[in-house]
């Protein structure tokens, strides 16, 4: 594996996808092709601004997925992940109505956090120190999650308030990238510094040849004196804080109220991109970005009423349109050659 | 069979052990929230075995359980993850509808069998796409299964929707017309009826018979037929199966095909025999209940029976606990997740019972 930011073909689709989405968008803008109602619907400022929407917390639960999966954890427990991390930015939230709103938004952020840490540990510990089957304690996850939010959920509290749009000096000037990318709340830009900084600690640091050193070979990694239980533990708990996020970012600052099994299978659509972007952080950013992108589109043919087609099938298209993607451009991936092995070390031998 | 198990009594023994310790964790819960455990667990018990309406609603409850459980079962043999139970499950469910409102006046027992098949045909194919297009193009099943879903769920939804006058959009071919504005299907015809096990009270039907049947049926496939061998080593050492001049995509597009008549079947059943029509959002969280009891059964058939056995009893006392204890009934899915943790992970209750260091039930 060689150890450039950007490798794998999945990584260039991201870029050429986001390109052509800014030209295109550039050119509905300044130039005539914006009189056709056809590709304002496709390329206007309401599409684009919905497909990042839409992008944001699949991007957060893949980089959780390529976290995990990295260093040899398998993460099916994405899902419910997010769900204890939504769930945790609720009675965060609720539970400091009456501060400051920033001061309690950035609390609620930080306990969503520490709740997806929280799972991640429980899933690291299941499946590193008791050597369970990786697939059982990521579906125990969600079960776990989906109990524990079921039963504790107040349906009468109200969240009050949540993040707004934090436009960054000069950068948001810029002409149409600026309001897409440059005028957005806080956790949109977490989320798309995380994929550029996992992309780089990845190929780049210590830590990143490590990672791939235990989810490729542990017990060469092993040989050369990288403890590699402790690297898992490490990673998979911070993927699980990452995956808190994506459902925190839910909470905070889409929605701004929990629903019960809010996350809707989006951990699931996370765990897909992770594995059509190749386990890469850029490609599963293009595969998220596809997603949104695809289900903006289905909005805007949704309220634009252009069609007499009955609305399930204009709903169909983002999963048809990653069905062609995944079984015509991306074919065959790899996964991390050590990725579900359990790793039996004298510490965890019970 | 379990990891510290040499014997199927050992399996067993261990088995009824994770249980006890799942019970005495989820007791420890209740009391931490203040409930009283005894009480509540009384409620369950009464509710699910208490009485034959408790056997009937628990033998309701793992009716899809076993027949999805066998579904993801079958494909983890063949090395595929199959998440796509819930969609296989939909298609499985609207095929057989299709095939119970129409055809009036056939034989009874042409009728129903013309459903089932309908169903199990439906299925199959949804669970044969993601397994063709692995075996072809190299797409990921669980990339395809989790699409197929939602596709299924929403097609499924467009064949009873009851359309919109206003924006002129027609209704689906299933729609009742008589439920107006409701987005339901029509009523499928008696013939077409999967007939009840003991009579209309206990509202048990055929359908856990058949389940039974399907795991006979894959024991029988699994352990004693050479495609069951292909599967298996299909699924533990592909390069292996190669060499060894098996076909390995087929091998691949007939375990999901199989997966996908078994989750298909499940959804005929459960329409033919219970609901009698279809209404969007049919089934709920099948497709994931049926990981959960691939996963706790081990696979392996008379383990996802246990499994179903188990958790349909969960699930249809939980009311009654609730009735009887002010428990919520959502608890029922975090004993469920201690369950599933402490089969799956012998070595956590080793230590959790621990008397010394070296706890080894391996017998003699």
């Amino acid at each position: 594996m060689s150890a450039s930011v950007l490798t794998r073909t999945t990584s260039w689709f991201a870029i050429a996808l986001s390109a052509l989405l800014l030209s295109c968008a550039f050119l509905v803008q300044f130039t005539g092709l914006g009189d056709f109602p056809w590709m304002r619907l496709l390329f206007g400022p309401s599409a684009l601004n919905f497909t990042l929407r839409a992008a944001v917390p699949l991007i957060l639960g893949a980089m959780s997925g390529i976290l995990c999966e990295r260093s040899g954890i398998v993460n099916i427990g994405i899902e419910g992940m997010m769900l204890a991390g939504a769930f945790a930015a609720f009675v965060a939230k609720t539970g400091t109505n009456q501060w400051p709103l920033a001061h309690s938004l950035l609390f609620s952020t930080g306990v969503t956090l520490l709740a997806g840490a929280a799972m991640g540990f429980l899933h690291a510990a299941l499946a590193i120190r008791f050597r369970m089957d990786q697939i059982i304690s990521g579906t125990a996850i969600i079960l776990l999650a989906q109990g524990i939010t079921a039963y504790f959920f107040d349906r009468d509290a109200v969240a009050e308030g949540k993040f707004g749009p934090a436009a960054l000096p000069g950068l948001a000037d810029l002409p149409v990238v600026g309001p897409l990318l440059f005028a957005k709340p806080p956790l949109t830009y977490a989320a798309l510094a995380l994929t550029f900084l996992l992309a780089f600690a990845l190929a780049r640091t210590r830590w990143g040849l490590r990672t791939r050193a235990v989810g490729e070979h542990p017990r060469a990694a092993d040989t050369m004196g990288v403890n590699v239980l402790r690297l898992r533990y490490l990673n998979v708990t911070l993927g699980g804080a990452v995956a808190g996020l994506g459902g925190g970012f839910l909470v905070l600052e889409a929605v701004g109220q929990f629903q019960e099994g809010m996350t809707a299978g989006r951990g699931f659509i996370a765990l897909a991109a992770v594995i059509f972007g190749n386990w890469h952080p850029f490609g599963a950013l293009g595969a998220a970005l596809l997603f949104g992108y695809a289900q903006a589109i289905q909005n805007e043919l949704l309220l634009a009423q252009i069609s007499t087609l009955p609305r399930q099938f204009i709903s169909m298209l983002p999963y048809l349109v990653t069905l062609a993607a995944v079984s015509g451009l991306v074919g065959r991936v790899r996964p991390p050659a050590a990725a579900g092995q359990p790793y039996a070390t004298e510490e965890n031998v019970a | 069979m379990h990891p510290y198990a040499r014997r199927w009594h050992q399996s067993l023994f261990l088995a009824s052990l994770a249980l006890i310790s799942a019970l005495a964790l989820g007791a420890a819960l209740m009391l931490w929230l203040g409930h009283n455990p005894a009480e509540a667990y009384r409620g369950l018990l009464q509710g699910s075995l208490g009485s034959a309406k408790g056997w009937a609603a628990t033998a309701r409850k793992m009716t899809p359980f076993i027949l999805t459980g066998l579904s993801v079962a079958v494909a983890f043999k063949a090395g595929l993850f199959n998440i796509g139970a819930a969609g296989q499950f939909l298609m499985g469910a609207i095929c057989a509808v299709w095939v119970g409102v129409n055809f009036e006046g056939a034989p009874a027992a042409w009728h129903l069998s013309g459903a089932l098949l309908a169903g199990l045909g439906g299925g199959l194919v949804w669970g044969a796409i993601p397994g063709l297009l692995k075996a072809s193009t190299g797409a990921h099943e669980v990339i395809t299964t989790i699409m197929l879903n939602y596709v299924a769920a929403l097609f499924t939804g467009w064949t009873v929707y009851a359309g919109s006058t206003q924006r002129n959009v027609a209704p689906g071919p299933l729609w009742d017309p008589a439920a107006q504005a409701i987005s339901e299907s029509r009523n499928v015809l008696a013939s077409a009826h999967l007939p009840w096990l003991f009579g209309p009270p206990y509202r048990v039907h055929y359908g856990i018979v058949l389940a039974f049947a399907a795991a006979l049926g894959m024991w029988w496939l699994m352990e004693k037929t050479t495609v069951g061998f292909e599967i298996k080593t299909v699924g533990q050492k592909p390069g292996a199966a190669r060499y060894a001049g098996m076909r390995v995509g087929w091998t691949t597009a007939l375990a999901m095909g199989l997966a996908g008549s078994l989750a298909g079947l499940a959804g005929a059943v459960e329409t033919l025999g219970l609901n009698h029509k279809f209404a969007p959002a049919f089934g709920g969280g099948v497709g994931f209940d049926g990981i959960t009891i691939a996963l706790l059964g081990q696979t392996h058939p008379l383990g996802i029976i246990v499994a179903s056995f188990l958790f349909g009893a969960l699930d249809a006392g939980a009311s009654r606990m609730q009735f009887e204890s002010g428990v919520s009934a959502d608890i029922i899915q975090i004993i469920q997740a201690i369950v599933l943790i402490c089969v799956a992970a012998p070595r956590l209750f080793a230590w959790l019972w621990r008397p010394g260091p070296s706890v080894r039930w391996t017998g003699a």
